[in-house]
């Protein structure tokens, strides 16, 4: 087989065995276990009183706001992983060692840039 | 056929009836359109796989699938709109979307596949060494298109602060 | 190799590695997990199940797995009857199916040393992008606790899932930039080369120390477990994005957790801890790289074992010994300290290696 792909023919199989086994324990238990629903046991869980809250309302723009800055810097992380596993080899290199180290400390001080104004506007207070 | 070109029209095959169920069925929860959008982020970096662009399939479902739809759940769940405010008026906009959609996929997946399905278990041999490793990638990025890198980072910090303006307004 | 073999043995080494290894260890970490509980509590714990009533060393052990395993199968399948019926069962399938798959990218025995030919055997999938897999597959296990939290229509099943979202996110980013540093010494994402380099320079504790801290700390956040248990804080939220869940879809969810934390500590072990490497013991290899498998190997995967066990019974320590965050001090942590420190470490990392070269 073309080494190419080879690597991804087991990623493959396992992605197919793991989502079959998760199907046959939780049909299995489906199965196997009795089904006897009543009013009382179909409540929504709040401590033991009948439920207060209603689940369908809307929520703090604070998690969207940890979503989208999550999705910032997991956005620098992956363009920082191809430069870290090449590093090592460009250090050998005089000419381009320089480049290497200044183009990514550009790129982390513009980041963290970002990650000072984030700070310095409460962005992340909870409170 | 060949087993790769089998398993290229498989996957695309679930990549487009992924898509397909994005968009089509309307006056349900959103949530399941997120669900079909993520399992057709899986088919595409399969599709990637048998290009040989490994770690752009990777790379595929770590921003794509773990990122960007972690936001796009977020903001559905967040908002929770009810079935009144997702229905009626937006209804015919959705079905011209919907149509729209449909007939770019199709047409887009004819020229693609037909253009893909050639090359796709082909003769690979014509490919550099190390072609689509992560070290090529990084050897690419920093020597040919070290400009456009570092562009990404001030896209990134001005998207940090856009974020924090537009969340910060209505607090 | 052909197809057909490519299957086999992928099928084989996933049944070796999922169900010899770690279903196992997973399931014997959550009764190690009550007993040390209960113990640094002054509990007894659990005691009471015994193999057909005989007291034999570990009966109560295998007793109590057993009687564990059997329980949740035949329970009652509940379902919340206002729930989204699909949806809620989807939930637990995908909180675990991420967790085994990260198993496919965990050396943990001794393979080719780097640029060497050949397979490695204890290993699913040697790729390229290495243990990059593993934080792709990592980030769809918010997943599963967004979804059957969203699913259960409880308010504070919903409250739950979104605080363990936040939190999941909010580390991951840390998690993945303190491997970095570790990529940057030996110059690769596959974690068999990692342990190999650190076979011939050092472990990654002694390069990497603060990314090691910084690690420890996030991956706790990311296995949400105290003190960063914020998602199951029972005082508050009862048990988070899995109140409504009960029998083997709660089984499951548990399940997902507890190998995410075996393969986590892996991980750690891999890049910080040396992986299968003795100290001072080196591994025989002959002329093409390829290593003579022996004994020796045996000793390895076992020590292997060891150093994960230990990891693992550090963050236990860690859980009984620490109270639990407040929310805002959770995400403070996670975006104001950890995250410019790990950014602080990648920058000092990168110029030491550019002004020792």
């Amino acid at each position: 087989m073309d080494p190419n792909y080879a690597p991804y023919v087991p990623v493959a199989v396992v992605s197919i065995l793991v989502v079959g086994l998760a199907a046959v324990i939780l049909l299995l238990n489906r199965m196997l276990g009795p089904r006897r629903p009543t009013r009382e046991k179909g409540i929504p869980y709040e401590s033991g009183v009948d439920p207060v809250s209603h689940p369908r309302r809307r929520f703090s723009v604070k998690f969207y706001m940890t979503a989208i800055l999550f999705l910032v810097f997991d956005l620098e992380v992956v363009f920082i992983y191809p430069w870290a596993t090449r590093f090592k080899a460009w250090l050998a290199d005089d000419a381009f060692a320089p480049v290497a180290l200044g183009s990514m400390l550009f790129f982390v001080l513009v980041l963290a840039l970002g990650l000072v104004y984030e700070w310095k506007r409460g962005a992340m207070n909870w409170e | 056929m060949e087993f790769i070109q089998i398993v290229f029209w498989l996957l695309a095959a679930g990549a487009i009836l992924t898509s397909l169920m994005v968009v089509l069925p309307r006056g349900r929860n959103p949530l399941y359109g997120a669900l079909a959008l993520i399992l057709s982020f899986f088919f595409v970096a399969g599709i990637y796989v048998l290009l040989v662009a490994h770690t752009m399939a990777i790379l595929q479902i770590l921003v794509y699938a773990g990122a960007i739809m972690v936001l796009f759940t977020f903001v559905i769940m967040l908002l929770n709109l009810s079935k009144r405010e997702l229905g009626e008026e937006s209804k015919n906009l959705a079905q011209a979307l919907g149509v729209g959609a449909v007939a770019f996929i199709i047409i887009k997946s004819i020229i693609i596949v037909d253009a893909s399905a050639d090359s796709v278990g082909g003769d690979n041999l014509a490919l550099p060494k190390g072609f689509g490793t992560i070290e090529s990638i990084a050897d690419q990025m920093f020597h040919r298109h070290l400009l456009s890198f570092e562009l990404i980072a001030i896209l990134l910090l001005v998207a940090v602060i856009g974020a924090v303006v537009l969340a910060k307004r209505t607090l | 190799m052909s197809v057909g073999e490519l299957i086999l043995f992928g099928i084989i080494k996933f049944i070796a590695i999922v169900f010899g290894w770690v279903m196992l260890v997973a399931t014997v970490l959550t009764l190690m997990e009550r007993k040390q509980s209960a113990f640094m509590q002054n509990r007894v714990g659990p005691n009471r199940a015994f193999v057909f009533g005989k007291k034999f060393p570990l009966s109560a052990f295998i007793g109590h797995l057993l009687s564990d395993a059997l329980k949740v199968l035949v329970k009652e399948d509940f379902e919340p009857p206002r729930a989204n019926k699909w949806l809620h069962l989807l939930g637990p399938g995908i909180a675990v199916i991420p967790a085994w798959l990260l198993w496919v990218v965990i050396p943990f025995g001794p393979g080719p040393m780097p640029g060497a030919e050949g397979d490695h055997p204890f290993l699913i999938a040697n790729l390229n992008v290495g243990v990059l897999f593993m934080f792709a597959v990592m980030s769809l296990s918010v997943y599963g606790a967004t979804l059957g939290a969203w699913a259960s229509n409880s308010a504070y099943s919903l409250l739950g899932g979104l605080r363990t979202a936040a939190q999941m996110i909010s580390y991951e980013v840390t998690l993945g930039l303190n491997l970095v540093g570790v990529f940057m010494i030996f110059g690769s994402t596959r974690l068999n080369d990692i342990i190999w380099g650190q076979g011939q320079s050092a472990w990654g504790i002694f390069l990497q120390p603060v990314g090691f801290v910084l690690f420890l700390v996030a991956s706790i956040a990311e296995t949400k477990r105290a003190p960063f248990d914020l998602p199951e804080a029972e005082s508050e939220l009862a048990a988070g994005y899995f109140t409504e869940y009960s029998s083997m879809r709660f089984a499951v969810y548990s399940l997902g957790e507890f190998i995410g934390i075996v393969a986590v500590a892996a991980v750690a072990v891999c890049c910080f801890l040396g992986g299968w490497q003795i100290p001072w013991v080196e591994t025989p290899v002959d002329a093409s790289g390829v290593p003579i498998y022996g004994w020796l190997t045996v000793a390895q995967i076992a020590i292997f074992l060891f150093k994960m066990v230990i990891f693992i019974w550090l963050q236990m320590q860690i859980r009984w010994t620490l109270p639990r965050f407040r929310y805002d001090q959770l995400m403070k942590l996670g975006w104001l300290y950890l995250l410019p420190l790990s950014l602080l470490n990648l920058v000092v990392t990168a110029i030491i290696m550019y002004a020792v070269r």
